[in-house]
């Protein structure tokens, strides 16, 4: 159906998108692999020559390195884990009938429009703080002792805070899927006498998995570059240390931008062996 | 009988529905509440709710600190130009994608996506050097052209996701009324694609007003938004809850009260294609 | 909303904002600063500089750790978005050697220069020559609570030991009622529990380095350290005293929740103050701990304006940091809030005005600022200059990580000999990348 003609101008017309990203990709790829092979410190005299692979072996064989992998994935993986199941569960509820359903649609999403800055501040000092802080207020209402949140679970915090961030963006579009369900045939299987726990399994998860592939997709790349949570709660201490936060100790704290380039090779590789494995599923997904 | 059943599902529903609604929403509240108290008001254990002296003392305290005006108005250029070019370039490219589909369509857009894997902190050396030597630092301008590029392929797959939608016969049936492509795009697609498109300005709107290592590490004055505000009132001396509150409200209104005025276009096009 | 509103709110916008920069005075600096208290009390007074010299001042105000990752990338690009850049210690004599600095050797005749503690002025210094002036200064000292003492039967000496420390902090301790003995310094991070520990070590013996440059975190005087401040803090500190850092701290004295807090010299004025203070009038201060060994765990510190090389406007920029350092200014502040709010450390005339002197912490803040020296910081000999930290390019990233290994320790998610391996490791790691 598409002519010569059409072809041509759908080219012309993408050009200018495929232009800009790829000199916005092409430009600081570049330069992050040149400074990745060069002593650069800005603090002992700037570029101070090739160094060849030094930079990558030393990053490597940093005993931070496996651990920050680890936290990585741990908190990506939490959140994606805890803002589906949640997801699910809540666009589902909020799916059903009842009274003021705009109203409770509107609490749930604010946290989305807060920024990432403003919200680790807000949690940390004023519910996680162990003196001051609702929780410790709440913890000692009901006797207990008052949790340490940064230092004690400070992984587990990071997750709580940056899902309460991506919470309502999962439930919207989750939402919008659910709201896409088919009616008819939820109640035929309920005549059949399908129990609600087999009808959620058979009929509504099915029919939710490309929504799901989506939010992993896109929460994924944003997950992966999450910075200011840590910054302001533990500053990478007590082990969560992600890939990123690395990086940033190794280029802006050490002054050491060409094994903090080094860094964001491997950064690069990281994401995208997520993102193949990802766009394997996705691709498979929108292809139905 | 039936009709009990349900009232009194509904009933449940909508309470479950709204603790967990006001749980969610509970940390923005007490945010909200506390940038009313005085300082020692903030910590008084225990914790009152509505009952405290109300003031707005911080909010006068953070008004003369900081020129408010400037962050703000920064914040809506930079967020605002961003959202707006980055459509203008999104939206032809968006079409090509959706009804001239070609082999390598999918790839292209995929590989879109995977720029925005490249870390921030890695490449900001270069940045900045290049920033320099292109003289624009802290320029309203090189952050808007960032910020449209970091959010362009949100933009161009939501775009994408929501022409496919639209069934091919209508354009077809414009193009055998000898509608020129520019008609096409202008007078068939566009308003039909109107709920898409609002919902992607708002939420390339949100993300742009909430990026905070650009805006931060590429400004000082003129083009320092919102992000680089609540920066001066993270763990200063003394007690600061009540003040933090406060700039952190400031910081965070204007999105929020935009964001639910238009929640129902926002949620209507967020699908990224999850509905078929 | 129409995006028609939307360019059009965009444009009126911008269009103000050009405006009202067209009013603007022509003379315009830009000052990158962090956001104490006494920086922000400045800010208020900005409006008379600009009367009297028709300077008109920008304020970029940070958070320590962004201003320090601001003003970092800013200087070593030369990337000039600042016309001065309120940096400390540590940074000043690394910075003025690499020539980024201006040095301030025609600061005028009535700025007496002369007048500035020679402790400030030499670690402000780099080869005798001085590129940042002192806006205040601290050590560090023990902030206590006369009633809690009394309460416990015993008397603080002029200069403690670690060991009086200890059992005091044991006797003020009351579970019962949250109060904690001592409350200390144990985030991570080179400027907060790092920069604690590295002063309370200096006392014990222990030292960063060795004349090679050989990292010390495998001697036996480490050890005691980090074992005698884990004790006494699980024994008397507040829950959670690994996360805490100076503002946390600050808060829990102020609070009453503390009986003992040795921290910056600065802070005695916050603690005295009854309108921030619940404990205001009951605040007794000494020197900092020793252990006997000749060396006590007082840091030395200041916070100083300096002139990065890339700036327009070096003139206009000295003016400021003359108008913003000098005696005139300490007046202005005393002035019109107090004599014990003025910034503190900086200028020995300050210590020789009687209305300053009879400040109940004056006395001990210059006592414990003149027992500090730089220059001689550890009981045995070592190649670096600093106290709380190594005047070295490398240390920040170091020590924040060493940092985040002790407070690790801390929060008992390692142990004591874990922490200082991995400690010795990183450093060895680092320092032999930095070709030492």
């Amino acid at each position: 159906m598409a002519t010569q003609h059409s072809r041509s101008a759908a080219r012309i017309m993408m050009a200018p998108a495929v232009f800009f990203l790829l000199v916005w990709m092409l430009v600081p790829l570049c330069m992050t692999l040149w400074f990745s092979v060069r002593d650069f410190r800005p603090l002992r005299g700037g570029d101070n020559g090739f160094v060849g692979l030094e930079n990558f072996v030393r990053f490597v064989s940093s005993s931070a390195f496996w651990p920050a992998i680890l936290t990585t994935l741990m908190i990506v993986g939490g959140v994606l884990l805890i803002s589906i199941v949640f997801g699910v569960l809540l666009a589902i509820l909020l799916d059903k009938p009842m009274w003021g359903q705009g109203i409770v649609r509107i609490l749930v999403i604010a946290p989305f429009f807060v920024m990432p800055t403003v919200s680790a501040l807000v949690w940390k000092n004023m519910f996680m703080d162990s003196v001051n802080g609702v929780f410790a207020h709440l913890w000692r209402f009901f006797g207990a002792d008052p949790v340490v949140w940064l230092s004690e679970v400070p992984t587990f915090s990071i997750v709580m805070i940056v899902s309460w961030q991506w919470l309502p963006f999962a439930t919207l579009i989750l939402l919008t899927a659910i709201q896409s369900l088919d009616s008819e045939q939820l109640e035929a299987a309920e005549m059949d006498g399908a129990s609600p726990l087999s009808r959620f399994f058979y009929i509504t998860l099915p029919h939710l998995s490309r929504a799901i592939t989506i939010v992993v997709l896109i929460q994924t790349i944003f997950l992966l570059a999450i910075f200011a949570e840590i910054f302001v709660t533990t500053g990478g201490a007590f082990g969560t240390r992600t890939l990123t936060y690395l990086i940033f100790q190794r280029v802006l704290e050490s002054q050491n931008v060409g094994l903090g380039s080094a860094g964001g090779v491997y950064a690069i590789i990281l994401a995208n062996i997520v993102a193949l494995f990802l766009m394997r599923i996705v691709g498979k997904n929108l292809d139905k | 009988m039936a009709r009990a059943v349900t009232t009194q599902r509904k009933a449940l529903n909508t309470a479950v529905a709204w603790i967990i609604g006001l749980l969610i929403f509970f940390p923005i509240l007490w945010t909200i509440l506390t940038s009313f108290k005085t300082e020692a008001d903030a910590i008084a254990n225990p914790p009152v709710l509505f009952a405290f002296d109300w003031t707005l003392e911080n909010y006068a305290e953070v008004m003369e600190r900081s020129n408010y005006g400037r962050f703000l108005s920064n914040s809506i250029i930079i967020a605002g130009g961003s959202t707006i070019l980055g459509i203008i370039i999104a939206v032809p490219a968006a079409w090509s994608m959706a009804f001239v589909p070609s082999k390598r369509t999918k790839d292209i857009l995929l590989w879109m996506l995977s720029t925005k894997m490249l870390p921030a902190v890695g490449v900001l050396y270069p940045i900045y050097l290049l920033c320099i030597q292109l003289g624009v630092l802290d320029n309203r301008f090189a952050l808007v052209v960032i910020l449209m590029l970091i959010n362009l392929p949100i933009i161009v797959w939501m775009l994408y996701t929501y022409f496919k939608e639209i069934p091919g016969e209508i354009l077809e049936a414009a193009r055998m009324d000898g509608a020129s492509l520019k008609e096409e795009i202008l007078y068939v697609l566009t308003p039909m694609a109107v709920p898409g498109i609002a919902s992607t300005l708002l939420l390339n709107f949100i993300l742009a007003w909430n990026e905070a290592f650009w805006t931060l590490n590429l400004t000082s004055v003129d083009a320092a938004p919102l992000t680089a505000f609540i920066a001066s009132y993270s763990s200063p001396e003394g007690l600061f809850f009540a003040k933090l509150s406060a700039a952190s409200t400031m910081a965070i209104a204007p999105i929020l009260i935009l964001g639910w005025f238009s929640q129902k276009q926002l949620v209507r096009g967020l699908t990224f294609g999850a509905v078929k | 909303m129409s995006s028609k509103t939307l360019i059009r709110t965009t444009s009126a916008l911008a269009l103000c904002l050009t405006a009202s920069a067209a009013l603007a005075q022509d003379t315009t600096i830009t000052i990158a600063t962090v956001n104490n208290g006494d920086m922000i009390r400045m800010q208020g007074y900005t409006d008379q500089f600009t009367e009297a010299t028709g300077i008109a001042v920008e304020w970029v105000t940070l958070e320590e750790n962004v201003l320090r990752q601001r003003v970092t990338t800013d200087i070593t690009t030369n990337g000039g978005q600042f016309d001065i850049m309120t940096i400390g210690m540590y940074e000043t004599p690394i910075w003025g050697a690499n020539g980024w600095l201006v040095p301030l050797d025609n600061l005028s005749e009535e700025y007496n220069v002369d007048d500035i503690l020679p402790a400030m002025r030499g670690g402000l210094s780099h080869e005798g020559t001085l590129y940042a002036a002192p806006f205040y200064g601290e050590s560090s000292m023990v902030m206590y609570r006369t009633d809690l003492m009394e309460a416990a039967g015993l008397e603080m000496p002029e200069a403690p030991t670690w060991q009086f420390i200890r059992e005091a902090a044991a006797a003020m301790t009351d579970r019962e009622n949250d109060i904690n003995g001592i409350c200390l310094r144990g985030k991570a991070g080179w400027g907060e529990g790092g920069a604690f520990i590295t002063a309370m070590s200096n006392s014990f013996g222990a030292r960063w380095f060795d004349m090679d440059w050989n990292a010390q975190f495998d001697t036996q005087p480490w050890l005691d350290t980090l074992t005698f401040f884990e004790g006494m803090m699980s024994e008397s500190g507040p829950a959670g005293y690994a996360t805490n850092g100076f503002t946390e701290n600050l808060n829990l004295f102020n609070q009453g929740l503390c009986g003992m807090w040795i921290d910056a010299t600065v802070a005695a004025s916050f603690v005295t103050n009854p309108e921030d203070s619940e404990v205001a009038d009951s605040v007794g201060f000494a020197l900092a701990p020793d252990n006997g060994l000749g060396v006590r765990s007082n840091w030395l510190w200041a916070w100083a304006l300096a002139i990065p090389a890339g700036t327009q406007q070096s003139d206009a920029a000295l003016q400021f940091i003359e108008w913003a350092t000098s005696s005139d200014y300490i007046e202005l502040v005393a002035e019109n809030e107090g004599w014990a709010n003025v910034p503190p450390g900086a200028r020995t005339s300050l210590y020789e005005n009687p209305n300053y002197i009879s400040v109940p912490f004056a006395q001990m803040t210059l006592d414990s600022i003149l027992s500090a020296d730089p220059n001689n910081s550890t009981v045995e000999p070592s190649p670096y200059v600093g106290i709380q930290f190594a005047a070295i390019p490398e240390f920040a990233g170091i020590a924040s990580e060493v940092s985040q290994e002790f407070s690790a320790f801390y929060a008992g998610q390692q142990t004591v000999e874990e922490a200082l391996a991995n400690a010795q490791a990183i450093t060895s790691e680092a320092m032999e990348a930095a070709g030492y």
